[in-house]
């Protein structure tokens, strides 16, 4: 015998089922709260920064959209801060939730422009948003990133670990000047990265 | 400070073919791991200004003429992290289906009935100690589309945040004595019965209230923190 570890285990993760937008987004479900919908509030007029919208989809393995997925985003400031650290642009939430159309599966998101934020090493990472998928079917919540096409993402640390290089660019939107779009691919050929993170 | 690496074979993989929805839903090439930046170990914080003075009661928020039909419950514990400390201030958001098994969404298609005093969604903050308590009616059981027999265990799912955003964690919680939770295709893609085992909670008989409801107890995990144990700096500490 040995001394006992007296780590707790994680709580396991289920699926969120088809009717999450009841929990995270009731109006969305077609229910009016007491409070507000946390996550929808958009970006105040006052928070620097270039605004952008990213639209896209999310598709499954079948090429047909997942009319029923909810996404959280998180994401730094224009100076690259994330709100609670010390220099973070006031009245900035960096987080936000997306429903799409439940007949089509399109979504959009409007936003402001992260900065570059510090990386491992001192390097920094190339402007990007954190995502994380939840949805029927989806038994734990995906996490990927989304960066942008008109950026210089040569050097981010992250993209560079992928391999094959080729599908670093299931983590860049395409578009530009404010105007993304950004699929997800949950499998297949296109079949987006996900983070163990 | 960085995370505890998440334990993959204590969580439900993605491909789990007896749930048949995530067969098209699953991602099939390897995640990629990655030690966490600070895009993963900061997340959102939420205060009680976020949310509104009665989101913990799902009796009353959204009753309209009475307090909805089915069993008084209240469901109370704690959010510790896997270092067994206390996840103070961080948001839990519920929903659940009525006591007839019925979502008040409008995807959901039941035949049983709404319950016009039930909306089954609530939001509740950890207090200091990572305590929290919501009161609510039991859910039931409902059918879906799976096999041709299926039935979910009575569930009520859980949203919780955490620090950072990679703590951020949905489950399901089932209810002692549930005799659907051996036969949930849901619950099976969870490998490890122990790991099964933490999703069920126990009646907490002792809390109940006398003449008004019942208690059940579940406590919520989220990833631990590493931190250096050792270092080799010049002065010794
Ligand atoms: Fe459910």
């Amino acid at each position: 015998m040995v001394q006992v570890l007296d780590d707790l285990k994680e709580t396991p993760s289920q699926t969120a089922g088809p009717y999450v937008h009841l929990g995270l987004a009731p109006a969305a479900a077609g229910v009016a709260r007491p409070g507000r919908d946390l996550g929808f509030g958009g970006v105040p007029g006052g928070v620097p920064g270039p605004r952008i919208r990213v639209t896209g989809r999310v598709f499954d393995g079948m090429g047909a959209p997942v009319t029923d997925v909810l996404i959280e985003v998180w994401q730094a400031d224009a100076g690259g801060f994330y709100p609670g650290q010390p220099g973070a642009a006031p009245g900035f939430a960096g987080w936000a939730r997306v429903v799409p159309d439940f007949d089509t599966g399109l979504f959009a998101l409007d936003t402001i422009l992260p900065g570059a934020v510090p990386g491992p090493g001192g390097r920094l990472l190339a402007p990007h948003l954190s995502l994380w998928l939840v949805a029927r079917g989806i038994n734990t919540g995906l996490q990927t990133r989304m960066y942008f096409p008109d950026r210089d993402n040569a050097a981010d640390p992250v993209l560079s670990l992928i391999e094959p290089p080729r599908r670093r660019r299931t983590l860049i939107a395409t578009g530009a000047d404010g105007a993304y779009r950004f699929d997800i691919h949950l499998q297949g050929d296109r079949e987006t990265v996900f983070l163990d993170v | 400070m960085t995370l505890y690496q998440r334990d993959r074979s204590w969580h439900p993989p993605a491909l789990t073919p007896d749930y048949k929805t995530s067969v098209a839903r699953s991602p099939r090439l390897p995640l990629l791991s990655l030690e966490g930046t600070v895009s993963e170990l900061t997340g959102p914080r939420f205060g009680h200004g976020d949310i509104a003075p009665g989101d913990a009661d799902l009796i009353a928020n959204h009753a309209k003429d009475g307090d909805p039909i089915g069993e008084r419950i209240i469901v109370h514990g704690r959010v510790l992290d896997e270092n067994r400390r206390p996840v103070p201030q961080t948001l839990i958001e519920i929903w659940q289906a009525n006591a007839g098994g019925r979502y008040r969404h409008r995807k959901d298609g039941y035949l049983a009935p709404i319950d016009p005093n039930f909306g089954g969604c609530g939001r509740v903050l950890t207090d200091d100690q990572g305590h929290y308590a919501f009161r609510t009616v039991k859910p039931g059981a409902y059918p879906w589309r799976n096999g041709v027999n299926s039935w979910r265990p009575a569930h009520i799912h859980l949203s919780v945040f955490g620090h950072a955003f990679a703590q951020r964690l949905i489950t399901q919680m089932y209810f002692e004595g549930d005799t659907l939770i051996a036969r949930c295709p849901i619950v099976n893609a969870i490998p490890d019965p122990r790991a099964i085992a933490a999703l069920i909670a126990p009646l907490d008989l002792n809390q109940a209230v006398p003449l008004d409801c019942l208690v059940y107890r579940f406590d919520i995990v989220l990833r631990g923190r590493r931190s250096t144990v050792f270092e080799n700096r010049p002065e010794g500490n």
